[in-house]
């Protein structure tokens, strides 16, 4: 039972990180390497929050958003900058965000100490809620419903609003949707600025469960990325699945076995799995060759 | 355009690039024994390995397309390969130290006894890589996983043969790695005139993989590769299967980084999973991307320039350096996606171009405020 909650709180969290990525990676088909330094700024939003608003009751739900606008413009300002030269080189989007990426964490590195920031953990998450005779920890029980929360109002926003509607039509055929007035360019920013924004948010859940210092987004690039390959490109669903998936193994390998060892055999059995369907666990049928 | 121009030139003028090979040779092999301390010879030799990965990179990236983001894979395959036969070959009879460290009456683990044997290692070294590599890119290529995905697998593989090294202390040394070797296949490597002779098989070893990679690209194999990187699906429909072309690729790139790894150990004297993890395979990406991923020398000679940068201003300038890498992708990347061997043909295609293409020079501002007044 207890490797069970545990990983879908990891999951959870997975599934914050693979979030965004989801939106670059899957919609628009950059590969973005600095997403977990975005995270990382997340996190370290959620400590410089702390030093304006000391009481970590109220910090840690402002931080949220700040997480969130302040990765997001971070996000902005690489798209503006860097990405909108390179989409039709998708492959070398990752080389030179992950050039970005050792930027950001030089950067941290410098301007914070370099063992890491303590975030404080707000006391309404302190206690534990007892599932089956387990006390499963608030923390993790608070991952998961932001988790949800976020998908919730993400996959409304795809949907209903008129934002989401571009951004799908934009991902489905970039030259008809752009044909019927749609500013592909802007539909690109914002998609861009929403999908580092989750990254940020991430951050903050990931600062109340791990430590908050400039290595902390290389850790989930990796994995976040194989989440989103094995749930299938720009597959919400998908990527839901696949991360609660990845979490659960993670949390039983790592209750069998050591943490470190469980790291290996997960990314094995996302290995394994994608032998098995190269596309990813949801998939749309097209007709296109590659 | 830079595309075309760059295999035209290898196909038109291989024997340009031939003498090339001949004169970093002459360079690596008698030059630079000459002219350099034991000190920056000891280093140009851990450049060499790197490059001779590298090679390996422009191989499987430069030319097959297929973004190999986890050589260090492939590196510790050679790497671990030599040290462990090394460490033993140090500890003689016994066990050797670290082991004996955590459990004084620790058996040797199973997986090192054959390593005692000189064929084996050497064995190792070669068929290792190829048969993860080979394992590795048969299932992958023949799914059509291609692309990020493959760049992503790559690396996440480094990163877990990193972590499961460093969590394997008992056995492999963990993150202190495997260090402390006297001898180097009966040769003692504190001789400095064996500290040479491992130099210079490297160096030699580098000079090796130029020629084969040299050859590579003029066969028709090359041409090929080439093909499947620009335009896969006409290769199949050609009747070829790519997954074949590329699986050769791949698994050569892999012997290369192997062997680059393998040499790295008597010439640096230690081996850490930081040298191999996820860090490690990027910054073997850095000097083929800043070289020139597609050419040649491109990868060897960059791979060189940022291994001096990694030893010296990593050491001398730690804050300053990780910029500069960083600054180095991003540079290169959006502005030179062929690196720094495509700047002649860069000029050349400048120079050929007649001025009239160019777009008229705005009238200046003030030629236009002398009308208004």
């Amino acid at each position: 039972m207890a490797p069970l909650l545990n990983g879908s709180a990891q999951g959870a969290l997975l599934l914050l990180a693979a979030l965004g990525l989801s939106l670059t990676f899957g919609q628009m088909g950059v590969i973005n390497m600095a997403h977990g330094e975005f995270l990382m700024i997340g996190a370290f939003s959620a400590y410089l929050v702390q030093q304006v608003i000391s009481a970590s009751d109220l910090s840690i739900p402002v931080a949220l958003p700040v997480a969130f606008v302040v990765a997001g413009l971070f996000g902005l300002v690489l798209e503006v900058t860097i990405i909108r030269w390179m989409y039709r080189r998708p492959l070398d989007t990752l080389l030179v965000t992950v050039g970005v990426g050792l930027i950001l964490q030089q950067a941290a590195l410098q301007i914070f100490p370099s063992q890491g920031v303590p975030v404080e953990k707000p006391s309404w998450l302190d206690g534990q809620l007892t599932v089956l005779g387990y006390g499963w920890p608030l923390r993790q029980v608070f991952t998961i419903l932001l988790a949800s929360v976020c998908v919730a109002v993400l996959s409304a926003w795809l949907k209903y609003t008129s934002f989401g509607r571009r951004i799908r039509a934009t991902v489905h055929n970039r030259d008809l949707a752009e044909t019927a007035g749609i500013s592909t360019r802007t539909v690109d920013r914002l998609t861009f600025f929403v999908g580092s924004g989750l990254a940020g948010v991430a951050g903050v859940a990931a600062s109340l469960i791990g430590g908050t210092n400039s290595q902390m987004g290389a850790q989930y690039i990796i994995p976040a990325f194989l989440v989103v390959a094995a749930g299938g490109i720009g597959q919400l669903k998908g990527t839901i699945i696949a991360a609660w998936a990845v979490g659960v193994a993670l949390a039983f390998f790592a209750y069998w076995t050591t943490g470190s060892l469980a790291q290996v055999l997960a990314f094995i059995l996302v290995i394994v799995f994608l032998q098995l369907r190269p596309q990813g666990l949801f998939t749309v049928r097209t007709r296109s060759l590659v | 355009m830079t595309k075309n121009q760059e295999s035209g030139m290898t196909k038109m003028k291989p024997w340009i690039s031939l003498g090339g090979i001949g004169v970093l040779a002459v360079l690596l092999l008698a030059v630079a024994p000459l002219v350099l301390s034991d000190h920056w010879l000891n280093n140009l030799g851990k450049y060499s390995c790197w490059a001779i990965a590298a090679v390996g990179i422009g191989l499987a990236w430069g030319r097959g397309g297929m973004l190999v983001m986890g050589q260090g894979v492939f590196f510790a395959l050679g790497a671990y390969s030599m040290a462990m036969h090394l460490t033993l070959e140090t500890a003689g009879d016994r066990v050797p130290g670290f082991m004996v460290l955590y459990d004084p009456l620790a058996p040797l683990p199973m997986f090192w006894e054959p390593f005692r044997s000189t064929g084996f290692t050497l064995l190792a070294i070669v068929l290792l890589p190829v048969v993860v590599a080979g394992a590795l890119g048969y299932a992958l290529f023949k799914r059509r996983v291609k692309g990020a995905y493959f760049a992503i697998l790559t690396q996440a593989l480094a990163v877990a043969l990193a972590t499961l090294i460093s969590s394997t202390i008992r056995e492999t040394g963990g993150d202190t790695g495997l260090s402390d070797f006297k001898y180097f296949f009966g040769f003692v490597l504190n001789d400095p005139a064996n500290r040479l002779m491992v130099y210079l098989i490297a160096a030699g070893l580098l000079i090796v993989c130029l020629l084969a990679v040299w050859q590579f690209y003029r066969s028709r194999f090359g041409e090929l590769l080439v093909a499947t990187r620009d335009a896969e699906e006409r290769v199949r429909f050609l009747g070829y299967d790519p997954a074949n072309v590329k699986l050769v690729a791949f698994v050569v790139s892999a012997l290369m980084a192997s062997i680059g790894g393998a040499m790295f150990v008597p010439i640096v004297g230690i081996i850490t999973p930081a040298e191999i993890g996820a860090a490690a395979s990027i910054l073997m990406i850095a000097g083929v991307a800043l070289g020139g991923r597609a050419s040649l020398f491109g990868p060897a000679l960059g791979a060189m320039a940022v291994g001096w940068g990694q030893s010296s201003l990593g050491s001398t300038w730690p804050d300053g350096w990780p910029y500069v890498l960083g600054l180095l992708f991003i540079v290169v990347i959006l502005f030179l996606p062929y690196g720094l061997s495509s700047l002649p043909a860069r000029f050349a295609a400048l120079r050929r171009r007649p001025p009239k293409e160019q777009p008229a020079p705005a009238p200046a501002p003030a030629e236009l405020e002398e009308v208004h007044s």
